[in-house]
């Protein structure tokens, strides 16, 4: 690997209840994402590849070990890393193109670029005539498909992607990943994608990193790549074995994390 | 429409069974002068310019001490939720403040500001702040993390944060906290008024009540309670455009 984009290194996190003790959330992880490289966090829930991410985004301070972006360790949040949650985090007292410009006003670009920015990244997500329409009036899948263009529009270099498609029905998911895999494939940026969904991280991702249960550390890295174009993916030969082979190695501590909390 | 209409119906009947009550000589009229008469007082008061004048009197004390209420109440909520040292220092003071019943500080207010309009809007800004406060507070803090990440996330400093995710996520408890606010700052204003003034409508219904002038005294009782309506339906359509994005 040329250059990391985002190198972790030995990095654990507690994480503090309000009440009761802490709980050791990751443990000693280490992972190199390189340049427009795409990777999974794959894990049981619990297992603090959520944490991980929040770290890298610079919401929670690195207590142990040490995150850096492209060499530089993280100190807080910052444009250069977008994020999309699970559940949208839509400004809900903005519109779609008010969410959309909310990055690119902060750039302080002039207002017609702004606009006209706004505009190409709702028509490549597909919202074109929903421009002025309010999150709560939108279904799931379009609140989603705003909160990746309000991400894209300001050109992150990485995108942080935590359990992006979660809330969504499965027939929706399968559109939005599809949508994201031909995104990445034109734009190239680095992506962290956390998720527990086998299929998903296969389909998705170059490599993925799969995670044990609490406290969370990489168990493995699995490379990914093969051709994801092919209209019969979910049924060719490469997909499926690989899917086999992550879910020996989730398996266990699917079970680890069901067993922990009984 | 009608159905609008018809809920006022009650209302109607309520205004005939005054009248019919009054001039039927079931309740004596000193008591209860007939609705005919209290409307015949209310132009009179309204032509001689009495009613305009005092009007304009409560109105003003009324909006400045609401006004200075809303704005400090709502930022004194916003950093008692955000600012730590800020809630350490401030919230028993608005615990034990909070329950006092804020008509015990007329008294207190004339005698620091006398009888004019600076007691008054003194006494409405302490009455009316702590809704306000309290409302900020629980709607700050109600903010939601993911929200806060991602304006900090896409270039948003935390002032700007504060400003763009905050004070819009505390909205819709800081409207309702104004809401009774505002039902307050009618209630203070006339019993100060009504203690301690040389003019405003409950200074006007205090006078008129002493001088025996019933049917007067009733037209300006009306005259407050239609303001004190009109102002809370005024404010609840205001409110609704403000959040209109929560449909």
């Amino acid at each position: 690997m040329a250059q990391a984009q985002i190198t972790i290194e030995g990095v654990s996190h507690r994480y503090r209840p309000p009440v009761g003790r802490p709980v050791l959330a990751l443990e000693d992880v280490s992972l190199e994402v390189g340049i427009r490289e795409f990777v999974a966090l794959l894990g049981p829930s619990g297992c603090g590849k959520s944490t991980l991410l929040y770290l890298i985004g610079g919401f929670l301070p690195t207590e142990s070990g040490r995150i850096l972006i492209e060499g530089k360790p993280v100190a807080a949040p910052g444009p250069d890393r977008g994020i999309v949650f699970q559940h949208f985090a839509l400004f809900p007292w903005k519109t779609v193109r008010g969410n959309v410009l909310y990055g690119l006003e902060r750039m302080k670009l002039p207002r017609e670029e702004r606009e006209k920015r706004a505009q190409s990244f709702i028509d490549l997500v597909g919202l074109t005539g929903f421009e002025d329409s309010y999150p709560a009036q939108l279904s799931g899948g379009m609140r989603q498909r705003t909160a990746l263009a309000r991400t894209l529009a300001f050109d992150p270099k990485i995108l942080l992607m935590d359990e992006p498609f979660g809330a969504l029905d499965a027939q929706t998911r399968g559109l939005m990943q599809a949508e994201l895999l031909s995104i990445w494939q034109r734009s190239r940026k680095t992506v962290l994608f956390v998720t527990h969904d086998v299929q998903e991280a296969v389909y998705l991702a170059e490599r993925v990193a799969v995670m044990s249960a609490r406290p969370g550390r990489i168990k493995a890295i699995v490379d990914t790549r093969f051709e994801k174009n092919d209209t019969n993916i979910f049924k060719a030969k490469a997909f499926v074995d690989k899917v086999d082979e992550i879910w020996n190695l989730v398996r266990i501590e699917a079970i680890k994390a069901q067993g922990g909390r009984a | 429409m009608k159905a609008a209409l018809l809920r006022y119906v009650p209302l109607v009947l309520l205004a005939l069974a005054w009248e019919a009550s009054a001039r039927s000589g079931l309740v004596s009229t000193l008591a209860l002068p007939p609705l005919s008469a209290v409307v015949a007082a209310w132009i009179d008061l309204l032509r001689d310019g009495e009613l305009i004048s005092n009007g304009a009197a409560s109105l003003w004390r009324a909006g400045a001490g609401l006004f200075l209420a809303i704005g400090i109440g709502a930022t004194l909520g916003i950093f008692m939720a955000w600012w730590r040292p800020v809630n350490v220092v401030l919230s028993p003071l608005v615990e034990m403040f909070y329950p006092m019943p804020k008509s015990a500080l007329i008294p207190v207010t004339v005698l620091w500001l006398g009888f004019g309009n600076g007691s008054k809007i003194l006494l409405i800004l302490l009455g009316c702040m702590l809704p306000v406060t309290i409302g900020a507070f629980n709607g700050a803090r109600s903010s939601e993390q993911a929200l806060v990440w991602s304006a900090r996330s896409m270039g948003a400093n935390r002032l700007r944060m504060l400003w763009d995710v905050v004070v819009p996520s505390a909205m819709p408890e800081l409207l309702n906290g104004i809401r009774t606010a505002l039902a307050l700052s009618f209630i203070l204003l006339v019993s100060s008024e009504l203690i301690a003034a040389r003019e405003g409508l409950g200074y006007l219904i205090g006078f008129l009540g002493a001088s025996g002038t019933y049917d007067a005294m009733f037209a300006v009782v009306l005259t407050v309670a239609l303001l004190g309506f009109f102002a809370d339906r005024s404010y609840l359509l205001v409110m609704r455009r403000i959040l209109r994005w929560r449909e």
